[in-house]
């Protein structure tokens, strides 16, 4: 089919939408939506793609921007109809992460999929389009004193992206993860069925979890439009208090003993930047009262030169790592931190290259961060020996994000339990492998 | 679908080659046995029941099962009270209990591995010592299996503010509908790949069965304390907790109780509850000293800003127990009061409480049927008791739909049809009132991707099978749609 023919069977699906579902708040038309057609201003809901319209250096032909799930749903089906690769878009912070797709015809980008559907206060819920900026949403949710506790540590970036990154920070420690705090789900199906599952409410069995298996999928097994989510109030009071070391196993060794004591962390970090030295700094929240009894007790498990302070220190949250450099996720037993700091600070030393580490050591989660600069070849092999490293202690070493020259050379993903039951599922929700084929692990 | 004789003969010699015949049991008197879960209206008797000794003699006994084409379903402790451990009368019940070892209590990990069959306490009695347990707690604790509760997807009363079973499993190994061990998860957080683990909890059995589970400990609080308070309404009650929960304060748990309820409890464990409450409410908080010192004068006051009429602090854990044993004994407390009873499971948004109370109160007098009320009040989920004495004529047909009423309405607000029981059996029919068609149907392809031939505990949680379709290089199961009368309601 011509080119101008797809992007015409694109325009007519993306037209012909106005369906409602009345049991469930996605099919309510967003503000943005509601003023479709009386709209020439918007954004055109389909339009060919531009130069900056690729996923991972991939280019794809079109773009489309839904405005609403029956909007999205209708353009999925079409591009089922005419065999179309998809791949999903949110703020665009994290395109570059993972495998490039195999194959790319249409990105179907969520930002205009935005804005808070509901925010019951009372009940400590909201329910938001996918392609809300997590900015947007905690601005709109501090009004009520309330927060959607999940740290975003790239700047920019949409729930949904969150969502299918499964991205977290700092404050995993106190509240979990997306997958802890997403308690319903709207998807968009590959042949364009629209599902849900979960709810509104936080305590809920009914029917399968459907939001934990889309959380981290890489938007895989279907497009997320919106989301429910548990919120929390915003404490009345937090500190920080950071005591600097001088290596990053020690700091991983105190984090250790802050684990074992009262002080109930929001967040417990390690902070080991390549040119040496570390810091373990505690995050306490609470009540103005109890933060302050709880930091002189933390002052006192760290030592006596640990500093207290109303701010987060520099880089909090953030990746150690810049636009270009080669990103890892390490995990590992509790136990196991300080071993993982320290064989991953011997490993880059072996390979001679740079290695930022930096991450929640109070969970077992460490990012670490490589300059592009560095030799490909010598990047692949620290690659290796992380992976080693992290497996010692029964956890996973996953590259994030990496130029493409150290992509070539390395697994991204590393071993993988229960992969073919994994590839069962991706047939099952996606048997044409149109949703960003081999962006996942294995190659799903 | 219908097992031969031949066939079932066939099937207990492969049981018997798998685990060894003092480990399957064929005879009806003992069969009997497990006819029930914990919802006892339900009663099949199985087949055959299995009683396999560790993993790989639980993944033999499935593969024999999908050698035969036979149905499995699991089953723990037998404490659940959806019928999700309901026997298949021509399947194999495959009882976990045997599998009881707690494999690792890790303190510096913050990990237990345990077997299936461990029961949930236990867990917590293995890691006291260390100064950890394991937070979700679900009202049966003392004999409920941990694979129970992972098939479940358990809470408990301390859920609102520690979550649930789901956010306490960092692992699992299970035995999949085909008879193969996986692993998923494990002691490091955020395995790569699909969160299999997430999906898997609370799958009621449908997905495979657990038979090794990593736990997440969590340290034993430094300070704990617990407030009674009686109001002369649930109206009130309800007005006090939607004043904490707006003040900030994330309880450990906020439990209350009607004055139905409450009479149920003084009858029958002598709680000593302050006389002529309309309603009480516990509240607990938890955590480091000086937060929950702060905390607790402000919960105090906001209940008596909402008219409590007495508050009594617990001084110790024994009047904290105390507190407990009325809401904990609740549930069979009914039984002093009616011959019958329903427990029902649902969650409304918390602010919906004075509204759904006052409709309940409504079907309650329009159907002759009393209901008592115990609810997690801190997040919504109610456990409306049905009282009703199946002796006289129709009260059962009334007090069905008393307590169907209710979950549509919980629905109606938002809400879901269980908060913590399960679909099960007993809800199947129910979720198309909460979910559409079309959900369901995705859902079930997560079925079809682990159990293409629907063996594991069919007729649970799903109202209609899904057609998987063929799987290629598979073999070719029993046909789900052949699935029919699966049991008889007593």
């Amino acid at each position: 089919m011509p080119a101008d023919a797809i992007l015409d069977r694109l325009r007519a699906a993306a037209d012909g939408t106005t369906t409602t579902d009345g049991r469930h708040t996605d099919g309510l038309p967003s503000q943005a939506a509601a003023g479709r057609t009386d709209n020439p201003d918007g954004p055109e809901p389909v339009r060919p793609a531009g130069e900056q319209d690729a996923i991972a250096g991939v280019p794809a032909r079109y773009v489309a921007m839904p405005r609403d799930t029956a909007q999205a749903a209708a353009l999925l089906r079409a591009a089922a109809a005419l065999d179309l690769a998809v791949t999903f878009r949110g703020g665009g912070t994290k395109q570059d992460w993972a495998s490039p797709p195999r194959r790319l015809d249409l990105i179907v980008d969520t930002t205009a999929l935005a804005g808070v559907v509901e925010h019951a206060a009372g009940d400590l819920i909201t329910v938001v389009r996918a392609g809300t900026g997590l900015d947007a949403l905690a601005a709109a949710l501090a009004a009520a004193g309330q927060q959607l506790a999940l740290d975003a540590p790239l700047p920019g970036g949409t729930v949904g992206g969150a969502v299918a990154t499964n991205a977290s920070g700092p404050r995993r420690m106190l509240y979990g993860t997306a997958r802890d705090l997403l308690i319903g789900v709207t998807l968009v199906r590959a042949d364009g069925v629209v599902a849900h599952a979960g709810g509104k409410v936080v305590k809920n069995v009914a029917g399968y979890d459907l939001g934990k298996l889309v959380t981290g999928a890489y938007g895989t097994l279907g497009l997320v439009t919106e989301c429910a989510f548990r919120l929390h109030p915003l404490p009345a009071a937090a500190a920080y208090v950071t005591r600097r070391v001088d290596d990053a196993a020690e700091a991983g060794r105190l984090a250790g003993t802050v684990r074992a004591a009262q002080l109930v962390p929001a967040a417990l970090e390690v902070d080991a930047p390549a040119g040496g030295g570390a810091a373990v700094t505690v995050l306490l929240e609470g009540t103005p009262a109890g933060v302050a009894a709880r930091v002189e007790a933390a002052a006192r498990l760290l030592g006596t030169d640990a500093t207290a302070a109303d701010q987060a220190p520099e880089g909090w949250g953030r990746y150690p790592w810049r636009d270009g450099d080669t990103g890892l996720k390490l995990t590992a037993a509790l136990s196991g931190v300080p071993r993982l700091l320290a064989d991953a600070r011997a490993a880059a030393d072996r390979h001679g290259v740079p290695l930022a580490l930096r991450g929640s050591a109070g969970v077992g989660v460490l990012h670490a961060g490589v300059p592009g600069t560095a030799e490909p070849e010598r990047v692949a092999g620290l690659v290796d020996a992380l992976r080693a490293a992290t497996a010692a202690v029964a956890g996973h070493a996953v590259v994030l994000t990496a130029p493409p020259t150290v992509r070539d050379r390395v697994d991204l993903w590393g071993p993988v339990d229960g992969l073919a039951l994994m590839r069962r599922v991706k047939q099952r929700f996606d048997p044409d492998a149109r949703l960003a084929p081999g962006r996942f692990v294995g190659g799903i | 679908m219908s097992t031969t004789t031949t066939d079932l003969t066939a099937l207990a010699a492969a049981l018997r080659a798998a685990v060894g015949a003092d480990r399957v049991l064929s005879d009806r008197q003992e069969l009997r046995t497990y006819e029930c879960d914990g919802l006892a209206q339900y009663k099949v008797v199985p087949a055959l029941v299995a009683l396999p000794a560790d993993a790989a003699q639980c993944a033999a006994v499935v593969r024999a099962c999908v050698a035969a084409g036979a149905p499995f379903v699991a089953r723990g402790s037998g404490t659940g009270l959806s019928g999700g451990a309901l026997p298949h009368a021509d399947g194999v019940l495959i009882v976990t209990s045997q599998m009881r070892d707690i494999l690792e209590v890790a303190p510096s990990d913050e990990r237990a591995v345990v077997q299936p069959g461990v029961i949930n306490l236990a867990v917590s009695r293995a890691a006291n010592p260390h100064g950890w347990y394991y937070a979700p707690d679900p009202s049966s604790q003392q004999i409920c299996s941990i694979g129970g509760n992972v098939a479940e997807n358990s809470g408990g009363a301390h859920c609102l503010k520690y979550g649930f079973t789901t956010n306490h499993v960092t692992g699992v190994e299970l035995v999949t509908p085909d008879g193969d061990r996986v692993r998923l998860g494990g002691r490091a957080p955020d395995a790569p790949g699909y969160d299999l683990l997430g999906a898997f909890v609370g799958s009621e059995g449908t997905l495979g069965i657990a038979t090794e589970v990593t736990v997440r400990l969590t340290r034993l609080p430094e300070s704990v304390r617990t407030l009674l308070a009686a109001f002369d309404s649930t109206d009130q009650a309800g007005a006090a907790t939607s004043a904490i929960i707006a003040a900030g304060v994330v309880p450990a748990a906020v439990e209350m109780m009607d004055a139905l309820a409450i009479s149920a409890a003084e009858a029958a464990v002598h709680c000593g509850y302050p006389p002529g409450a309309g309603a009480v409410l516990i509240v607990e908080l938890d955590g480091p000293e000086p937060e929950v010192a702060a905390q607790f004068d402000q919960v105090e006051r906001l209940c008596r800003d909402n008219r409590a009429f007495e508050i009594r602090i617990a001084a110790d854990d024994v009047e904290r127990a105390l507190f407990w044993k009325g809401r904990k004994s609740a549930f069979a407390a009914v039984g002093r009061i009616s011959p019958d009873y329903i427990v029902q499971d649902g969650v409304i948004p918390r602010t919906a409480l004075p509204e759904v109370l006052r409709r309940i109160g409504e079907l309650s007098a329009e159907r002759g049927i009393r209901v008592a009320n115990v609810f997690h009040a801190g997040d919504g989920n109610l456990h409306p008791l049905v009282l009703f004495d199946a002796a006289v004529e129709g009260q059962t047909e009334r007090a069905e739909e008393v307590s169907g009423a209710i979950l549509d309405l919980c629905v109606r607000h938002g809400g879901s049809i269980t908060g913590e029981h399960g679909v099960g059996m007993d809800k199947a029919k129910y979720m198309p009132r909460m979910f559409t068609a079309d959900d369901l149907d995705t859902m079930q392809l997560l079925r079809c991707a682990f159990d293409p031939a629907g063996l594991a505990n069919p007729g649970k949680v799903f109202p209609t099978p899904r057609l998987c379709g063929e799987v290629p290089g598979r073999r070719k199961g029993v046909h789900p749609a052949q699935e029919a009368g699966l049991a008889e309601v007593f």
